[in-house]
């Protein structure tokens, strides 16, 4: 059984659509891409996967429609989103925006170890723990965002943009901990990325989206391979 | 020396009144950038239950946490029943609902109890206390005044469900994204206001004596020390209403007299605004447009 399964998503903000109509599927614990230019409506596509914009069409998570349903009870299945632009807690320290990430846990103790582990991956958050998060850079606000996401234990992490405005040198470190998540702990992933080259890298699988619809999926392999892809989106 | 801490001590009283419900209206302004004009007759309301219950008999504390309690529910209530259908309004919209709020509950109030004057029970014995500077209620209210800004303080500081108030009030869409029920926040934040608000109330009635009208000046001081300490910041607002019941008092009794000590309330909003509209403690604001 598909772990996401999306048919025919139509979304408009207004009288604008941005949605017409898409359609992908992604198994349980692969890592999956959205490639596009930008209004291409990846973002919305994620957004509409956890209620965040209203939308038209059927969505099944583990076999069960979550359309429609409110962004909490999405999140309560286990899909943690990491918003375009990190939607770090700016007012509030580094530990408690992690621990705000495990808000609808009950397993205490779990939690406590999953907050070591995040530290783990990335001990510069241990290092800014007591910061408040608004003054921690772009970088470590995005590692933030992740580590945030990974405290729910979700089942599905769902990433937006997750290289944008980073240094090549910290994108290359992010997304090796996120391959290593997906292996170690077998938490699957939709990854949004206008970085083509770096998204094929770490997926399984790719949808190509133009103007609302997929024009193309693939293994990463073969989306590589597309000469149109190359040309447009890789730039070779 | 002798009459002038006495007026300090008195003023630190009213001003930990004055404190509570500035509180009340900045834990409602963080989570809605509005200013809840009604805060003041919820809390003259409640009081007029907790009038109605020592009235029938109940002793004074449990009295007292039982109106707590119906606070709350009626924050809650108010915020799911009147303040949900306006959240999206626009700002005007939304603060004629908290104008009508006040007319209403005050009205309904007059009409239950009649508009005439009545005593409020104080818990507390009628020696004073400190050699004789203070009266036993004001030190009390203090004392309760205090004990609620730490329970407050610990709430939101050390709990979970404080963190996801915080959470809610300052970034909504984040907070949903990590699954807190941000409308429920909201309702609770208003219940929690609410009960503040009844603790002011009924530490404030046997001052100025029970009457549906008897929170209009202290909300207005309320409102002058929330502005004082910063519109978004607790500790300021906290701060801001020891300060303005000290200067009420100390102002009134030495210099503009009792007559004019409204207008030290008035005098503080329009100089806080004209010279520093962020308060002492407030953050100044800056949008990139």
């Amino acid at each position: 059984m598909a772990l996401l399964e999306a048919r025919d998503l139509r979304a408009a903000y207004g009288l604008t659509r941005v949605l017409h109509g898409i359609s992908f599927s992604m198994e349980p614990g692969t890592i999956t891409t959205l490639l596009g230019a930008n209004g291409a409506g990846k973002t919305t596509t994620l957004r509409a996967l956890c209620g965040m914009v209203k939308t038209q069409g059927d969505i099944r998570f583990q076999g069960a429609p979550i359309a429609g349903r409110a962004t909490e009870d999405v999140v309560r299945l286990g899909v943690a989103h990491v918003p375009d632009g990190r939607g770090t807690f700016v007012n509030l320290s580094t530990e408690e925006n992690l621990r705000l990430g495990a808000y609808t846990r009950k397993d205490r103790h779990a939690v406590e170890q999953d907050l070591e582990r995040v530290y783990g991956y990335f001990p510069r958050l241990r290092e800014r723990r007591g910061q408040q998060a608004g003054t921690l850079s772009g970088g470590e606000q995005q590692m933030l965002a992740v580590s945030r996401a990974l405290m729910l234990r979700p089942k599905l992490m769902l990433l937006d943009e997750p290289s944008f405005g980073l240094a090549p040198l910290v994108v290359k470190e992010l997304f090796g901990i996120l391959r290593q998540v997906n292996e170690s702990e077998r938490v699957s992933m939709l990854v949004v990325e206008q970085n083509a080259a770096m998204a094929l890298d770490l997926a399984d699988h790719a949808y190509l989206i133009e103007t609302g619809r997929v024009v193309l999926s693939g293994t990463a392999d073969e989306i590589r391979r597309d000469d149109a892809v190359r040309r447009s989106y890789l730039g070779y | 020396m002798e009459a002038f801490l006495h007026q300090v001590l008195a003023g630190l009283a009213t001003g930990g009144i004055y404190a509570s419900l500035a509180l009340a209206l900045v834990m409602i302004y963080q989570a809605t950038h509005l200013v809840n004009f009604a805060q003041g007759e919820m809390a003259m309301f409640a009081t007029y239950i907790a009038w109605t219950l020592v009235n029938a008999g109940m002793p004074y504390w449990p009295a007292f946490l039982l109106t707590v309690g119906f606070a709350f529910v009626l924050g809650v209530v108010i915020e799911r029943v009147i303040i949900r259908p306006v959240e999206n309004a626009p700002v005007l919209a939304v603060v004629v609902v908290f104008i009508a709020l006040l007319i209403i509950l005050n009205s309904v109030t007059g009409w239950i109890y009649t508009y005439t004057i009545k005593t409020f029970p104080s818990p507390f014995p009628t020696q004073p206390v400190f050699g004789k500077y203070m009266s036993a209620h004001e030190g009390g209210a203090i004392g309760v005044t205090l004990v609620v800004l730490l329970a407050l303080y610990a709430f939101f500081r050390f709990t979970p469900l404080g963190l996801a108030l915080r959470a809610a009030a300052q970034n909504p869409e984040s907070a949903r994204l990590v699954g807190i029920r941000v409308g429920w926040m909201l309702a609770l934040g208003w219940g929690l206001a609410a009960a503040v608000g009844a603790v002011a109330g009924m530490m404030v009635a046997p001052i100025v004596y029970l009457d549906p009208n008897m929170m209009g000046g202290v909300l207005l001081y309320a409102f002058a020390a929330a502005l004082v300490g910063g519109i978004d910041n607790p500790a300021g607002a906290v701060f801001g209403g020891f300060l303005v019941g000290v200067l009420e008092n100390v102002l009134g009794a030495f210099v503009i007299g009792n007559e004019l000590k409204l207008a030290v309330a008035l005098v503080l909003i329009i100089g806080v605004l004209v010279v520093k509209p962020s308060g002492f403690f407030g953050k100044v604001l800056v949008t990139r447009v």
